[in-house]
């Protein structure tokens, strides 16, 4: 299956700004579903990981109050044009999901 | 022979530990305690062992003071602290307050963003943690249509 996350990188120097959109319905557990009234089971991202050139660059930890289709963004210094970034998250059911992009 | 073949399983087993090391310092595992707390005190109990920020006005944070959704609130946050080991955003009235949190190593800048969900209008808190301590500043967010139930 193709990566459903997105993920830009600019470079500016050595700093890399990185803004990353990946989907995922966040269900928070106490959605119901408006035809059957059952009660929509919680699934959510709880790790995501950004590593560079294999070094961990970001690790966020998520609850259910972030946003369905999750946007992020953030920076970090010593990055060059030819890096390798790598994105990946984990959810509560044990699903996940990565890619990776090549700086510059 | 046997001798020298064990030192040097002994060894790739202690260099296997070492090299495994910084990265679980890094990367802590995901705290659920925390994320499970129902009030913002016991939230940052759980994942600081204390609730005492100190407000700071090194730390800026970006919120809109109307969130027309609740679903969708971008919330930025940026220091200029020194040494900053994570940066927490807590919302006081959501079930449970602990929205996410960031684990910043050296290198990365303290300054990220991201969407949350809001049930009501709240205070929004950043919590910093840096070598010397932990920090905060708050805002206030209202909403209009809340974005947790249905």
């Amino acid at each position: 299956m193709a990566s459903k996350i997105k993920v830009k990188v600019k470079l500016k120097g050595d700093v890399a700004e990185v803004k990353s959109l990946m989907l995922h319905p966040m269900e928070t557990g106490s959605r119901k579903d408006p035809d059957s009234g059952a009660t929509i089971p919680v699934h959510h991202i709880t790790e995501l990981t950004f590593l560079n050139n294999g070094e961990t660059v970001m690790a966020v930890h998520c609850s259910t109050a972030v946003s369905r289709d999750p946007f992020f963004s953030f920076s970090f210094t010593g990055a060059k044009a030819g890096d390798t970034l790598e994105v990946r998250w984990v959810d509560n059911k044990g699903e996940s999901d990565s890619v990776e992009t090549v700086l510059g | 022979m046997q001798l020298s073949r064990r030192l040097f399983l002994q060894g790739s087993v202690a260099l296997a530990a070492l090299l495994a090391i910084p990265r679980a310092l890094v990367a802590a595992a995901w705290p659920e305690k925390a994320f499970a707390s129902k009030a913002a005190s016991e939230a940052m109990t759980a994942l600081f062992g204390t609730d005492q920020a100190t407000p700071s006005s090194a730390i800026s944070l970006d919120a809109p003071e109307i969130a027309e959704n609740g679903a969708v609130v971008p919330i930025s946050v940026e220091t200029t602290l020194e040494n900053v080991r994570s940066v927490s955003i807590v919302v006081e009235k959501n079930p449970r307050p602990l929205a996410v949190s960031f684990e910043i190593p050296p290198g990365t800048l303290p300054d990220v963003a991201c969407r949350i969900k809001m049930g009501q209008t709240s205070q929004v808190m950043a919590v910093v943690k840096t070598d010397d301590g932990l920090f905060s500043a708050a805002k206030e967010v209202k909403v209009t249509i809340g974005g947790c139930g249905g």
